[in-house]
């Protein structure tokens, strides 16, 4: 029974212990230091996909986790993706009106 | 608050936008290679990323209901973020210093003014932070607390993803 009450205290009630956190803090840590790596190191072609998807990673690791997306009711990753979405939609498309993707 | 969120990402999404437009556009002042110091904002984006550690372990706490540990991790969270807010303000200086004002050029606008933007909504985050430890203590909140911990969790996390896109596509990748 205490071990029950214990496992319980110790859990997060998303779903993920204190010490899980701390290993996706750690995780997050070590993709800004990749990150920061890219600017001393050259990556040739690589360099911009490898940044923009550290940046994507770290993002939806922190809303996944930290933010308890994952764990939570669907209605919330709906509500939140879809602001993501539409304002990713409109400024992509405001950046293409003003030619920003041609070179 | 997720609804809020959303709409964030949406003000949030035009001034980065607008920042990616600009950020060339130097007629006057320092170019961005030129003043980006990113050994420093790389130390200020691991501060900020650590905060968001602290926050979720406020929000553990206050789900186990042990108040002085929500206490102790929600002062660290705003200890870290002035932490933050403190380098933007030192960077702020030095790049004027260095030139680039509000009006000097398309860049330095649209840079002081998403940063900026971004600065006051930490600010506010801590001032959120600290007011929440000053309910908490008082025992004025009534229903769920652990709700209310992980409301001003989520604005706080948001900040944090903001910040990432930011040090990523301002920062890290040159114009």
């Amino acid at each position: 029974m205490t071990t029950v009450t214990e496992t319980h205290a110790d859990t997060h009630e998303h779903g993920m212990s204190d010490a899980g956190y701390i290993k996706i803090a750690l995780i997050l840590a070590a993709i800004t230091g990749l990150e920061v790596s890219t600017y001393y190191v050259n990556f040739g072609p690589l360099f911009m996909p490898a940044l923009l998807t550290m940046m994507v990673v770290k993002f939806v690791m922190v809303v996944s986790y930290f933010m308890h997306l994952k764990f939570d009711s669907k209605i919330f990753s709906f509500l939140f993706y879809v602001g993501l979405g539409l304002a990713l939609f409109v400024y992509i498309t405001f950046l293409a009106t003003f030619k920003f993707f041609i070179a | 608050m997720w609804l809020f969120l959303g709409s964030e990402c949406l003000l949030f999404g035009g001034l980065i936008s607008t920042y990616m437009l600009y950020r060339g556009r130097v007629v006057n002042g320092p170019h961005p290679s030129q003043i980006y110091d990113i050994p420093f904002t790389s130390v200020s984006s691991f501060v900020l990323l650590m905060s968001s550690l602290t926050m979720v372990l406020a929000v553990s706490s206050a789900q186990r209901k042990d108040d002085a540990k929500t206490n102790l991790w929600l002062l660290i969270t705003a200890l870290l973020g002035a932490t933050f807010i403190g380098g933007q303000v030192y960077e702020f200086t030095t790049f004027y210093r260095e030139g680039l004002g509000f009006t000097t050029s398309l860049f330095g606008s649209s840079f002081y003014a998403l940063t900026g933007f971004h600065g006051v909504h930490v600010s506010l985050g801590i001032i959120m932070l600290l007011s929440l430890m000053g309910i908490i203590k008082k025992g004025k909140i009534t229903g769920n607390k652990a709700e209310v911990v992980e409301l001003i969790g989520l604005y706080w996390h948001f900040v944090d993803i903001v910040w990432i896109i930011i040090f990523t596509l301002v920062y890290l990748i040159p114009s």
